[in-house]
């Protein structure tokens, strides 16, 4: 096991609409949960990286004021993007800062207040992350994006409206057991099947729902993450992938590019392959992206993703367990504060924190978090000592 | 005609790429080609990366297509109340270019499908406006 890089404390609020917090205070939530117990002085932290889309932000400039908040200042920040996979560059960016020596203690906090503007208006905020000379003039948004992939993976494989459903049957299981999920709802497969179309062939349920939230990693070197915790959880790889933004310039609509790009560097930099994966959070924004991502992980060959789940073989007690904290479908999907969520959700499982979803022995796991239809790609492996 | 006259909604008012505006105005869907490299491009760019060069030629968008993926929006963003539901396809041209459009209300919804032979259709939305959408 490589140890240069760990992360010692991970954290979240609850994902909820219309969370009664302002930014700063949401990011004080989620820095505060994973600062738990570790008895760090906030002038111990050498650097912040703050992590959001900054379309939502009313606040000019929210890095700042996020350090400020939590007592950083004066150690540097700033304020990255990459939409809904901005947090898990964070991390990869504080990789690197550590990595480097120029820091030994980083800070990421990923956020969003996505319920302060009406769902048009997010709809339309939503839609410019494609093209906007060219696509939005048509009225793209993220489910039509989302729905394109769908039909064309349902042409191309047979993958089925019915598959596409268990998918959010399974989250639905775990999103009721997570008490920091938006919807607890467990889900049949006949409300799922029977529900109105959103953009087809992607119905209510096969859609996370925008809303607020925060998460928080804090990364460290080997040296001090030993200083202040007996779990360290470490960064074996780590792989970043970009595919073109204007979804007709893309060679393949049946499978995301930049998640096979990204996924093979990090399991060439951690040294495994998609079959020493014990447990992995990828980002199902809808149920067909979470189908895509068994393919481009190569948990299943390309075009068997729906087997994987007509087998139930991500199930916790399946052979590689996905989402099993309820995904981004139950849990919610604010944008900044997703990627750092699902970082929490492989630390708690490598620490076996997690009661009744915990995966048996997971001693490696994965994180896939995607920004746009799948426009940016992040892959993160995670170990265990 | 400024690049804001493009589509139900636009957000970029000046652009190199104007007079791709005003082709649809004559009727035209048009790409761009480098003339150093000849890589052909959709959506027209006045640049080519590979060469750092940015003399390009345009060329027209006309024969019939395959459509590759398509889906019905049946709620849009804001701008698009009126029109939705609306049926987004990509169709890849003999060219060598691949095309996002609205597909024609005069297909029927359930007729659509993947493989079917469409052609691009230059339209004015108003007065002001232009857009293109695949006909059959």
């Amino acid at each position: 096991m490589k140890e240069d890089v760990a992360v010692i404390g991970v954290g979240q609020t609850n994902f909820t609409r219309d969370c009664g917090m302002s930014v700063r205070e949401l990011c004080f939530e989620a820095y505060k949960d994973a600062a738990q117990g570790l008895n760090l002085d906030p002038k111990d932290v050498d650097a912040s990286i703050i992590a959001s889309a900054p379309e939502y932000d009313k606040q000019r400039t929210p890095a700042a004021l996020v350090s400020e908040y939590l007592g950083f200042s004066p150690s540097p920040t700033f304020y990255l993007e990459t939409v809904c996979s901005s947090g898990t560059t964070g991390v990869r960016v504080g990789y690197s800062l550590i990595k480097s020596g120029l820091h030994d203690i980083v800070v990421m906090v990923g956020f969003q207040k996505m319920s302060e503007l009406d769902s048009r208006i997010a709809a339309q905020v939503m839609g410019r992350g494609d093209d906007t000379m060219f696509s939005s003039p048509f009225g793209t948004t993220m489910p039509g994006g989302h729905a394109l992939y769908a039909q064309a993976h349902m042409d191309a494989f047979g993958t089925s409206e019915e598959q596409m459903a268990k998918i959010r049957v399974k989250n639905s299981f775990y999103g009721s057991q997570n008490p920091k999920a938006n919807y607890k709802k467990r889900l049949d497969l006949e409300s799922c099947m029977n529900a109105d179309l959103v953009c087809t062939p992607l119905k209510k349920f096969d859609c996370c729902a925008n809303c607020d939230g925060a998460s928080a990693v804090i990364l460290a070197s080997a040296d001090k993450a030993r200083k202040y915790t007996d779990k360290p959880i470490w960064i074996m790889g780590t792989g970043m992938a970009t595919s073109e933004l204007n979804w007709s310039s893309r060679a393949s609509l049946t499978n995301f590019d930049s998640v096979r790009n990204a996924a093979k560097s990090a399991y060439e930099m951690a040294g495994v392959g998609p079959e020493d994966i014990n447990v992995a959070e990828v980002h199902d924004c809808f149920t067909i992206s979470e189908i895509l991502a068994y393919e481009d992980l190569g948990f299943a060959k390309t075009g068997e993703g729906g087997k994987l789940i007509d087998e139930e073989a991500t199930y916790h007690t399946g052979r590689i367990p996905v989402n099993v904290d309820g995904g981004l479908l139950s849990k919610g999907h604010p944008i900044g504060g997703t990627g750092g969520s699902q970082v929490r959700t492989i630390v708690q499982q490598l620490r076996e924190e997690c009661g009744d979803s915990q995966v048996k022995d997971a001693k490696i796991g994965l994180v896939q978090n995607v920004g746009g239809v799948g426009t940016y790609a992040n892959v993160i492996i995670f170990g265990r000592d | 005609m400024d690049f804001g006259n493009f589509g139900v909604v636009n957000f970029t008012k000046q652009a190199k790429s104007v007079a791709f505006v005003d082709y649809l105005a004559e009727g035209k869907l048009m790409g761009t080609v480098c003339k150093k490299c000849g890589k052909k491009y959709f959506p027209p760019r006045m640049d080519c990366a590979q060469c750092l060069d940015s003399e390009v030629e345009w060329f027209e968008i006309n024969s019939k297509g395959k459509l590759i993926t398509h889906s019905t929006v049946n709620f849009g963003p804001s701008g698009f109340e009126e029109v939705q539901p609306y049926t987004l396809g990509i169709v890849e041209f003999p060219e060598g270019v691949r095309v996002l459009a609205k597909i024609s209300k005069k297909i029927d919804p359930a007729t659509i499908k993947a493989g079917m032979e469409l052609r691009p259709v230059p339209q004015k939305l108003n007065e002001e406006r232009l857009t293109y959408e695949f006909e059959v």
